[in-house]
């Protein structure tokens, strides 16, 4: 179980409708005020691809975009997201074809157990959006944040730095 | 090699995994992503003491809350539980003594996560605290009470072997050298949390459990025996799971605590255990003393070795007896030594229970021999490269303590290594405060000899063809993504000459698949392997049969190649995949299951000596390198600037896959080497968040360059051994080894974090100031 997650400070904790937009569609809902981002996704939605790999901002396997820029969704009330535009894994696929970065992961095994790759491409298509032609150290630099225990990173640089190129 | 790897089609290519489409888009499920609408939420009380004997339990209160469906306690299983049949003495929920801060007390399930966090805070309990022991020193003490009864002085085994006549070694050595070597304790810390979905059917009496597992048939057999359950009526699946580096090849409290718990409550239990939880669970590599005392002639040749090893083993048994003789075992089969005496101490702490980590055993003291090998090299005037090369073993060949050598590629790992990193003109020259440091490692494909020993094969696989014309791949083998699924429908497909997408693999769900004695010790690939070729061979036949009969040739005449049946050397008479299965399928009765299997004969089981098993494999992986690192002696921050690695993986059936664990097998070891290791202050880790814990980030991480050498080993399928283990253990000293080179201080304590090369660099300064004024004394 999560510490701290499961009693809410009920008296200050209200529901809401929130109205943001999701993976590029319109999207409104009832959501408590002390609700997480990763939980919304995860138990409210059934968006799974969202990983918790710790207990609150130690390992960013729960990156996603808000507004393009990459948060920890575990550190993000889904209340926070009014207004704004959400995107997670499930959403980068466009009509089922996957980015450039999905299919560089893929190919160039940037993944080996997967658990750290969603929140990995994340970040990483967050810097491709921000820079799209990031040099080493820039790539190093936006994925400080996401640990991986499989790869040694190795070929999770050469993924971000083939699809960087493959959009060239 | 070249004509080799052309001679096949599907082997050899590097090929992604064929599950990393589910991965990279999100659509993989784990264990918490299942879904499970209505589950109970799961939750367990930990103790807050690190040894103490339980007066009572009162639930009562947590019974009666509103939303409650169940409250167990160590009452509700009187059963042990453990992965060696000997050593079974761990009870899911601790009965009348608690052995570590940590420990589960009790559980409860509720309809949801505040229902399930304050019942457990109803839960009152009465102890009567007793002396706790944070250290091997400390519960080996002769005063010390006993964690376990029936091991007194808190020894969980002591090993004591002999191997060739070690005093004459070190007499006729011209050097022996001796030191001790300690290494901090460290943990898996894969990405995945722990997490258990468990299913009950009172009805039926029936429970399913899916959880983040390696080895799905040991949870059965521990399931069966904690609930008392007849084994058919429980089904293990393992769903994608997200790491394991050895943390989930034993089954763990959590994984017995949600049956139990959704027996008791009648219904779906979800546990998922925080980061915190999963630290404590841990099973991580336990810390490590090592005396070790090395003898050499002055030409380099190893005379004689002999090596104390002490492991803070935790509360538990676990592995322990394993990791301990795995420990002694693998000082032989990498390097060529006349005698070994080996003497290692598991000792029980009241601190969680230590286990396997990737390169079991092994790696604590190949840090130890490779640092004290490089520093006699150094005062013989030796180049390191020529100390190893001059104790190399020869294969086919038999160790002392009965290991067998069939291929050895450690040479040409050796040549490319100093090659690529241009250590002759580097090494020793690279200035004040960089340096280059190498050592070489080995591990085991495969424990030849399993745990449960019961006369089944030691792998079996089922391949199916129905009207589909697909083939389905059922195996038991646990890919916790190193790609096993991957290696298994190579090899099918190569042996079947199809398309590697014809292949679609069912894994590890104890419903459909054969038995597998799971993801441990590298043995996936080797033992897997060889029975996927051996099913693929048996379909074969079959296929072969049936377009024998329908191009009226001989068997022997068909061959089949990129999904064409044809009459060798012969124009015209073909047939396709898809019509010689239609007709196999007439011909053999309806669909068709082809099994095969795999077994390590006797003769590859390991010496006759006490725990000789334990070591004993069919083909050694081998591996060297070279790193070269930064110092800052004003910081004592050491920078791992660059990596250089070969490693020995026999054939590589997935280049792609191979590259990705050697890369990450010598990465995990620069954590533990420059950073990681878990803490504890009177039992309570301090360790047990990421941020606590340094894995290391993409920040502090090298690039690595690789080789891959093929021994083709012959016994491996299509001639493959290990890829994932072997090249871990190496980078511990050869970083020692390249800190020695940079600023000639020898570290002798893992993690060389900050704080412990400042203060070895004082100790210097020191030392040298007391020799000064010595000698101005004199």
């Amino acid at each position: 179980m999560q510490p701290d997650r499961h009693a809410p400070p009920s008296s200050l904790s209200r529901a809401r409708t929130r109205a943001f937009r999701l993976n590029g569609r319109a999207h409104a809902a009832l959501v408590a005020d002390h609700v997480l981002l990763l939980d919304y996704l995860r138990e409210g939605l059934g968006l799974t691809g969202t990983k918790r790999g710790c207990d609150g901002g130690e390992c960013g396997a729960c990156t996603v975009l808000i507004d393009g820029r990459p948060r920890l969704a575990c550190l993000t009330r889904a209340g926070e997201c009014a207004g704004h535009q959400v995107e997670t894994i499930e959403g980068l696929a466009d009509g089922g074809r996957m980015s450039p970065l999905q299919r560089a992961f893929h190919e160039r095994l940037g993944t080996q157990c997967g658990y750290c790759t969603p929140g990995m491409i994340m970040a990483a298509e967050g810097l491709l959006r921000r820079n799209p032609d990031p040099d080493e150290a820039a790539i190093r630099a936006a994925l400080a944040g996401n640990i991986c225990r499989c790869t040694g990173y190795v070929k999770i640089i050469e993924a971000v730095q083939s699809a960087a190129g493959s959009a060239r | 090699m070249t004509a080799r790897r052309n001679a096949w089609d599907v082997v050899g290519q590097p090929t992604p995994l064929i599950d990393g489409i589910e991965k990279v888009t999100g659509k993989a499920q784990y264990t918490a992503d299942l879904p499970a609408p209505g589950a109970l939420v799961g939750g367990i009380l930990r103790s807050p003491f690190s040894h103490a004997r339980i007066l009572r339990i009162d639930t009562s209160a947590a019974r009666a809350l509103p939303g409650v469906r169940a409250v167990i306690t160590g009452e509700d299983c009187a059963f042990t539980y453990g992965v060696l049949p000997i050593a079974m003495n761990e009870y899911p929920l601790a009965r009348a003594v608690v052995r570590y801060r940590g420990e589960p007390l009790a559980a409860v399930a509720a309809v949801d996560e505040a229902s399930a966090a304050q019942a457990l805070r109803l839960i009152r309990f009465e102890v009567e605290e007793l002396p706790a022991y944070y250290t091997a020193h400390a519960a080996r003490a002769a005063d010390a009470i006993p964690l376990h009864a029936d091991k007194p002085g808190n020894i969980e085994r002591a090993v004591h072997h002999r191997f060739g006549d070690v005093e004459a070694g070190f007499a006729e050595a011209d050097l022996v050298s001796e030191r001790v070597y300690r290494c901090a304790e460290v943990a898996h810390a894969q990405m995945e949390l722990n997490a258990a979905l468990a299913e009950y059917d009172p009805a039926r009496d029936h429970l399913t459990l899916r959880s983040t597992t390696q080895v799905p048939y040991y949870v059965h057999l521990m399931l069966a025996r904690c609930l008392a359950m007849d084994m058919s009526r429980i089904r293990v699946v393992k769903p994608f799971v997200g790491g394991g580096f050895g943390a989930r090849v034993e089954t763990l409290n959590f994984e017995i605590i949600a049956a139990l718990l959704a027996r008791a409550a009648g219904g779906t239990v979800r546990l998922q255990l925080s980061r915190e939880e999963t630290f404590l669970t841990h099973r991580g590599r336990p810390e490590t003393e090592v005396r070790l005392k090395l003898g050499m002639t002055r030409a380099g040749r190893l005379t004689a070795c002999a090596c104390e090893v002490v492991q803070r083993g935790g509360a538990y048994a676990g592995y322990g007896v394993i990791t301990i003789l795995y420990a002694g075992a693998l000082l032989h089969g990498l390097y060529d030594i006349p005698a070994i005496a080996y003497d290692g101490f598991r000792v029980y702490t009241n601190l969680p229970p230590c286990g396997a980590m990737r390169g079991h055993g092994s790696v604590d003291v190949r840090f130890a021999f490779e640092s004290l090998l490089d520093a006699m090299a150094a005062e013989a005037g030796l180049d390191p490269f020529a100390v190893r090369r001059a104790n190399l073993l020869a294969a086919p060949s038999e160790t002392q303590n009965g290991l067998r050598i069939e291929s050895y590629g450690l040479g040409e790992c050796l040549d490319w290594v100093e090659r690529a990193s241009f250590w002759g003109e580097r090494h020793g020259r690279l200035g004040p405060g960089r340096g280059l440091g190498m050592a070489c490692s080995h591990y085991v494909s495969g424990a030849a000899k399993p745990i449960h020993w019961t006369g089944e094969p030691h792998a079996v696989v089922h391949l199916r063809l129905d009207f589909d014309g697909g083939i389905t791949l059922l195996t038991g083998a646990a890919d916790i993504g190193q790609g096993s699924s991957t290696v298994m429908a190579q090899a099918a497909a190569e042996v079947l000459g199809i398309r590697l997408d014809r292949v679609r693999v069912v894994a590890a769900d104890s419903l459909l698949t054969p038995k597998d004695n799971g993801s441990y010790s590298s043995r996936v690939t080797f033992m897997v392997g060889n029975a996927t070729i051996d099913a693929a061979r048996a379909l074969r036949a079959r296929l072969v049969a049936a377009a024998a009969e329908r191009l009226g040739a001989p068997e022997e005449a068909i061959a089949c190649e990129h999904e064409t049946f044809h009459v060798a050397g012969e124009d015209g008479r073909e047939m396709d995949f898809a019509e010689v299965a239609r007709a196999a399928l007439a011909r053999d009765g309806g669909a068709i299951t082809a099994k095969g299997s795999f077994t390590c004969p006797v003769a590859f089981q390991g010496g006759k000596h006490k725990g000789g098993a334990v070591g004993a494999t069919m083909g050694f992986s081998y591996a060297a390198q070279v790193v070269e690192v930064a110092v800052d002696i004003d910081t004592g921050m050491v920078t791992v600037e660059k990596v250089w690695v070969a490693q020995d993986c026999g054939f590589a059936i997935n280049p792609l896959a191979v590259e990705g664990q050697i890369q990450g097998a010598v990465w995990m070891g620069m954590g533990q080497a420059i950073g990681e290791e878990t803490r504890y202050e009177h039992g309570l880790a301090l360790h047990a968040s990421l941020l606590d814990y340094r894995v290391p980030t993409i920040l502090d991480s090298p690039p690595i360059a690789l080789h891959i050498v093929e021994s083709i080993d012959p016994n491996g399928p299509f001639g493959a051994k290990e890829a994932s283990e072997g090249a871990l253990a190496g980078f511990l000293p050869a970083l020692a080894n390249a800190i020695a080179d940079a600023i000639g201080l020898r570290p002798d304590e893992l993690p060389v974090t900050p704080d412990r090369l400042l203060e070895a660099l004082a100790k210097r300064r020191r030392e040298r100031r007391l020799a000064r004024a010595l000698e101005g004394v004199a």
